[in-house]
């Protein structure tokens, strides 16, 4: 162990002991390659039930339902019975791209959530984060008051911001007048509001999720790097903009990821909002209607289940690919 | 909320002197009132929804919402405790969130000591396996797996005769789904640990069962600790893997079971406001009182989805 690890057991304090996201992929030491040996025929067997057990679990349910979803994209299914499994082909696709009037909308709405998501709460996370790590006070209470919503579940979201966006009880309409009927603002039920609606619930609860990142992500910028930058000269703004943020690289680097796959999950919010109608469709939704609504068109489900699947993987891979890459190296 | 600001004010205060005194700065008090702005736009809605929650809704449907309130009764969260049978929901989601969480610990941990601790060599795919699977968007493989769970018969084992339907049905997918975010992560922990402890083990003739159990997981307490809570909450928060695996209202978990309750009140929104923040309450209590932890497990996994 030469290598100097955040050793994290050196403190009872888990809190301590959270590395910094760009240090959990510290230089880890290479097990001694003797080890094997000394291994039992006994021990073998019982390590291979202790990895084997919850890799079975793990794969039967996710990773061979991941595939199932792309071949069951190429045929047509009631799901009745096996026998009316039918291959077509292409022919979801097909349909799906150029028939399905949900489909480039729920794509676009997809894009969109994520372009307000990395736009608007990600900066404002960064900036409170800079701001609360200024060791000021009350500095917990701020930290909570932001932080609350990313500890409520989606689908309570949902109905506290449908108390504020209701057309003729809500607190916006009541407060701008808009609650007589005739004068309506329909946050909700407007295709051309409802998705922006949406998505300031979403940024609300984005913003303290991001906060808490990048303070992780501040704590462990070496203090000396601000002194030292301060001794030479350099303002608030400059020394954040020269010296810490682009410490950060590995924060970002997981906000980025974070944020993307936020966007591709986004669901419940939707779902508890108006189930997607329009206006508010995204690729998600269009999934589980497939499965929960009147029609069980499991071969066209899947479809579009490929289709997220493709672009989770477009970040997934590189992504893992980097992260294992430096683990490799180390 | 006023129980957990006490000591964290207190903080605030103790750790004042300790910083060079610094005379009032105006760039400190505008801070500081921008944060406290900010602070309590924050919770505007959640205010909003107690509020609501608090006015009786002859009382608003007469006058408004925004308006100044005659009386204010905690008379909506009784009824909507006692007339939607939300214990049961409760209990529903325990029998749920329990054996997830444990479970999935005790798993994920097992997988993350055989990566972590010997250089096997699918150790790496195995752990890209996990972590990718993870990452995963959950409607990709809802399909397939909703087809799956119908398949599976389980007559006298679960109240449905199949896995659908079933509190085992959503144990098994979130121990499945969350075991790849927690082999990850105590993976990392554990490879931070020493390599000398497991290796002086070995020597002395330990099995590898007793390294596991009395060598490293006493040692990753804080990182599973982090890990419990963080998971309590996330089961408890579920919306979907019920929304789409559990067809029988009695059997849904709390949050989901909100979605049909607020059918029911549907007119009446200081019932459903209600409804909602007695939903809340669980998991704010657990993140007031395992704030670090939870906090801890976020930034551990900061490589999560």
């Amino acid at each position: 162990m030469t290598k100097t690890d955040t050793t994290p057991e050196k403190s009872g304090n888990p809190e301590a002991a959270v590395p910094p996201p760009g240090s959990a992929h510290a230089p880890a030491k290479k097990p001694a390659t003797g080890h094997k040996r000394l291994l039992t025929k006994r021990d073998r067997l019982v390590l291979g039930v202790m990895a084997g057990l919850p890799t079975v679990l793990h794969v039967l349910l996710v990773w061979v339902t991941a595939l199932a979803s792309i071949l069951l994209a190429f045929t047509t299914w009631d799901g009745i019975g096996f026998d009316s499994i039918k291959w077509v082909g292409l022919e979801n696709f097909k349909e799906l791209f150029t028939n399905n009037p949900q489909f480039w909308p729920a794509v676009e709405h997809n894009v969109v959530w994520f372009v307000v998501l990395i736009l608007i709460p990600t900066p404002m996370g960064l900036f409170l984060a800079v701001q609360l790590d200024k060791k000021i006070r009350f500095s917990r209470v701020y930290q909570t008051a932001f932080f609350l919503p990313v500890v409520l579940s989606m689908a309570v979201i949902g109905f506290v911001w449908q108390l504020v966006y209701n057309p003729d009880t809500g607190l916006i309409n009541s407060l701008i007048g808009a609650n007589e009927p005739g004068k309506y603002i329909d946050w909700i039920g407007d295709p051309d509001l409802n998705l922006w609606a949406v998505l300031i619930a979403a940024s609300w609860r984005h913003t303290g999720y991001m906060m808490i990142l990048y303070l992780a992500g501040l704590k462990g910028v070496d203090p000396s790097l601000r002194e030292a930058s301060s001794l030479d000269g350099a303002n608030e703004w400059q020394t954040f903009k020269n010296v810490i943020f682009p410490t950060l690289r590995p924060t970002n680097t997981v906000v980025l990821v974070v944020t993307i796959i936020e966007a591709l999950r986004a669901f419940d919010l939707v779902f508890v909002f108006n189930g997607g109608a329009q206006g508010t469709e995204l690729l998600s939704i269009l999934v589980t209607s497939n499965i929960i609504g009147e029609s069980s068109r499991i071969g066209y489900g899947s479809a579009i289940a490929v289709v997220l699947l493709l672009i989770s993987l477009v970040v997934i891979i590189p992504y893992l690919i980097s992260t294992f890459r430096k683990e490799r190296r180390a | 909320m006023s129980a957990s600001t006490a000591p964290t004010v207190a903080d605030g205060i103790a750790t004042g002197p300790q910083k060079k005194r610094t005379p009032v700065r105006p760039a400190r008090v505008l801070l500081h009132v921008f944060l406290a702005g900010t602070a309590l736009a924050w919770l505007a809605p959640l205010l909003w929804a107690i509020y609501a929650a608090l006015r009786p809704y002859s009382e608003t449907s007469e006058k408004g919402y925004v308006s100044w309130p005659d009386k204010l009764t905690f008379d909506n969260f009784t009824n909507a405790f006692t007339q939607s049978d939300m214990t049961h929901y409760f209990v529903n989601t325990l029998i749920i969130a329990v054996p997830a969480v444990l479970l999935t610990l005790f798993l994920s941990s097992m997988v993350a000591f055989y990566v972590s601790r010997f250089d096997f060599r699918v150790n790496l795919f195995l752990l890209l396996l996990f972590t990718a699977g993870n990452l995963l968007p959950q409607q990709v493989i809802i399909t397939p797996l909703y087809r799956l769970y119908l398949l599976i018969d389980l007559p006298g084992i679960t109240m449905s005769g199949k896995l659908y339907d079933s509190a085992l049905g959503l144990v098994l997918i979130h121990i499945a789904f969350q075991s790849g975010f927690c082999a990850f992560v105590l993976s990392n922990y554990m490879r931070s640990l020493p390599h000398e402890l497991t290796e002086a083990a070995l020597v002395d003739g330990a099995s590898v069962w007793r390294m596991y159990w009395q060598i490293v997981l006493p040692l990753c307490k804080p990182a599973m600790a982090a890990l419990a809570t963080l998971l309590s909450i996330w089961i408890y928060n579920d919306f979907f893997w019920a929304l789409v695996l559990i067809s029988t209202g009695e059997n849904m978990p709390i949050t989901s079971a909100l979605n049909n309750l607020s059918g029911q009140f549907f007119t009446d929104n200081n019932l459903v406001a209600a409804g909602a923040l007695l939903t809340a309450i669980p998991t704010l209590i657990v993140y007031f009182l395992l704030q670090r932890q939870f906090v801890g497990g976020l930034t551990l996994g900061a490589n999560k989805g």
